[in-house]
């Protein structure tokens, strides 16, 4: 039987330590709406995400409830919509009315994003891949849920520079034509390498091709969870100590999201898909992974040492992770948003963090240079630069790394930029004003790196 | 058998165990195991109960036992216990 104080141990991770179910995100494809026509496109999208995602909130409230967890968010990836208007869309404004469509999907059904405006162009663009990326700019500014992602790169394909260029430039539009706001656009785009079919956070989440018609996928979130450990049981023990304390605590964590993705599966009559274990951080006080690092023995994040910090945070909750599911898959690591995490703005306005040293945890880490604003003068070129050496780190090391960058216009170094709720609000960081024209203006694609050639 | 998990937080006054045992019965739900401390006029409960048998809906019960906390000035909780045993338990 349970004891007392495990189920004390529970609650207060609930109660205190800010452990949620961070998303149970429905994934469905799209593929059969697909027609000749915008509009029966439009409203064949419509009816397919109302029909099967219509019990999606209230399932999620109700697991909440009965098992005492919060369920913050429930979400819908899509299948990404370049190839579901690859028949219909003729120009940008008929992508955009898709976006539309999902826009208005997602508020009918209460979920607050919606995944999946989105390119997987890892080799070479077609026309509608092409379309639909050059139609971001007016999606992200006319819609409000919509979250777009494009993947340039893998380590079998190589790195399409063509799109990476394009991404560049796509980027500062965005970032314009939400100006006003912030350039807050560009909080909901994300360009990938390596994005995997399943990821269930957003905004890079997208029902790959791969997957079935639909499926349940879940991200936990724990990382006050693991810094109340640390900090009550592991100040200076031995790394054998301290990484056993991570693990375990992980399996802890990743036990909930797994038994919350069987129930919403089975509530909602799909097949349970994977849990992303990702140690999540939120703006909320205590909810950081920039505080795990601190308790690990860093000043700051971005201090010598804090890649093996990450590295070893990383890998201790897959470890921990992978026991406690079934099915493991999406992101599943830790997520360095900087402006979702107050440690990591912390650490910036103290000088400590630097674009640099993010792009050096991103090669340990399960995310990439996430939620980064930076000046809006800075130029495409560079904003692409940003995302070849985003994409190089991921070809090469095997991984998913990713770039959530956001230009913000009329804004420089030392200013701060509010986007609000779980986007939070980041200062400005400092990019090398060194350029890379010559190499961005480059055609083709990188080859793909020798060791993908397994067979 | 359905299990879940109630706990119950907060200053300790007298009736605590009696009220909550007497509206469980009512519902049908049998007590399995309770264990409780009180430590400086700090009162905590868990109680391992079996629903199996009740009418009512799960939530509704987790919603009466939460007022009926708020009117006794304590927190109560009541989980189904999945989430304690999946947590602690390979």
């Amino acid at each position: 039987m349970i004891t007392k104080s495990e189920a004390i141990e529970t609650n207060r991770m609930i109660l205190e330590e800010n452990l949620d179910v961070r998303t149970i995100t429905m994934g469905v494809s799209l593929l059969d709406c697909a027609d000749s026509s915008v509009k029966k496109t439009c409203d064949n999208v419509y009816a397919k995400l109302v029909r099967l995602a219509g019990n999606l909130v209230k399932t999620g409230d109700d697991i909440g409830r009965e098992f005492g967890i919060p369920v913050v968010n429930k979400r819908i990836a899509v299948t990404p919509i370049s190839l579901v208007g690859a028949a219909c869309c003729r120009k940008t404004a008929d992508f955009v009315r898709l976006a539309k469509t999902l826009d208005r999907a997602a508020k009918r059904l209460g979920v607050n994003f919606i995944g999946g405006y989105s390119a997987v162009v890892s080799k070479g663009m077609t026309p509608a891949d092409e379309l639909l990326i050059r139609s971001i700019p007016d999606a992200m500014a006319t819609t409000e849920r919509v979250c777009s992602s494009v993947n340039v790169g893998s380590t079998k394909t190589g790195i399409d520079m063509d799109a990476v260029r394009l991404m560049g430039e796509i980027v500062k539009k965005t970032a314009a034509k939400t100006a006003s706001r912030d350039s807050i656009g560009c909080a909901k785009l994300v360009v990938l390498c390596n994005a995997p079919d399943d990821n269930p956070f957003m905004a890079g989440a997208f029902h790959g091709v791969t997957e079935g018609d639909a499926v349940i996928n879940v991200g936990v979130s724990g990382p006050g969870v693991v810094n109340h450990v640390l900090a009550n049981s592991c100040r200076g023990v031995s790394f054998e100590v301290l990484c056993e304390t991570i693990k375990r605590t992980a399996f802890k964590i990743t036990r909930v999201g797994q038994l919350v993705a069987q129930e919403a599966a089975k509530r909602l009559g799909l097949p349970f898909g994977i849990v992303d274990l990702s140690l999540a951080p939120t703006p909320a006080v205590g909810d950081s992974v920039a505080d795990i690092l601190k308790e690990i023995g860093l000043e700051h994040p971005g201090a010598p040492g804090t890649t093996a910090a990450l590295a070893l945070l990383n890998d201790q909750v897959k470890k921990g992770g992978v026991m406690a599911s079934s099915y493991v898959g999406g992101l599943s690591g830790a997520f360095i948003p900087v402006s979702e995490d107050q440690g990591m703005i912390d650490a910036v306005n103290a000088g400590a963090l630097t674009i640099e040293k993010l792009e050096a945890m991103t090669c340990v880490c399960s995310v990439g240079l996430d939620m980064i604003a930076v000046p809006g003068d800075t130029p495409a070129s560079s904003i692409a630069g940003i995302i070849a050496d985003e994409a190089a780190i991921g070809m090469v090391n095997q991984k998913t790394t990713a770039v959530r960058i956001i230009p913000v216009a009329g804004k420089k170094v030392g200013d701060t930029v509010e986007f609000g709720g779980l986007l939070g609000h980041a200062p400005v960081m400092k990019v090398s004003k060194f350029s890379c024209d010559a190499m961005i203006a480059r055609k083709g694609r990188i080859p793909a790196p020798i060791h993908s050639f397994k067979n | 058998m359905k299990k879940a998990i109630i706990t119950v937080v907060g200053k300790d006054t007298v009736g605590i165990i009696a009220k909550t045992s007497t509206y469980l019965a009512k519902n049908s739900i049998n007590i399995l195991d309770i264990s409780q401390t009180v430590v400086q006029d700090y009162f905590n409960m868990m109680m391992i109960v079996d629903y199996a048998k009740t009418r009512r809906h799960f939530e509704d019960i987790a919603a009466d036992l939460a007022e009926l906390g708020l009117s006794l000035g304590l927190k109560i909780r009541c989980q189904k216990s999945e989430i304690f045993e999946r947590m602690h338990r390979v």
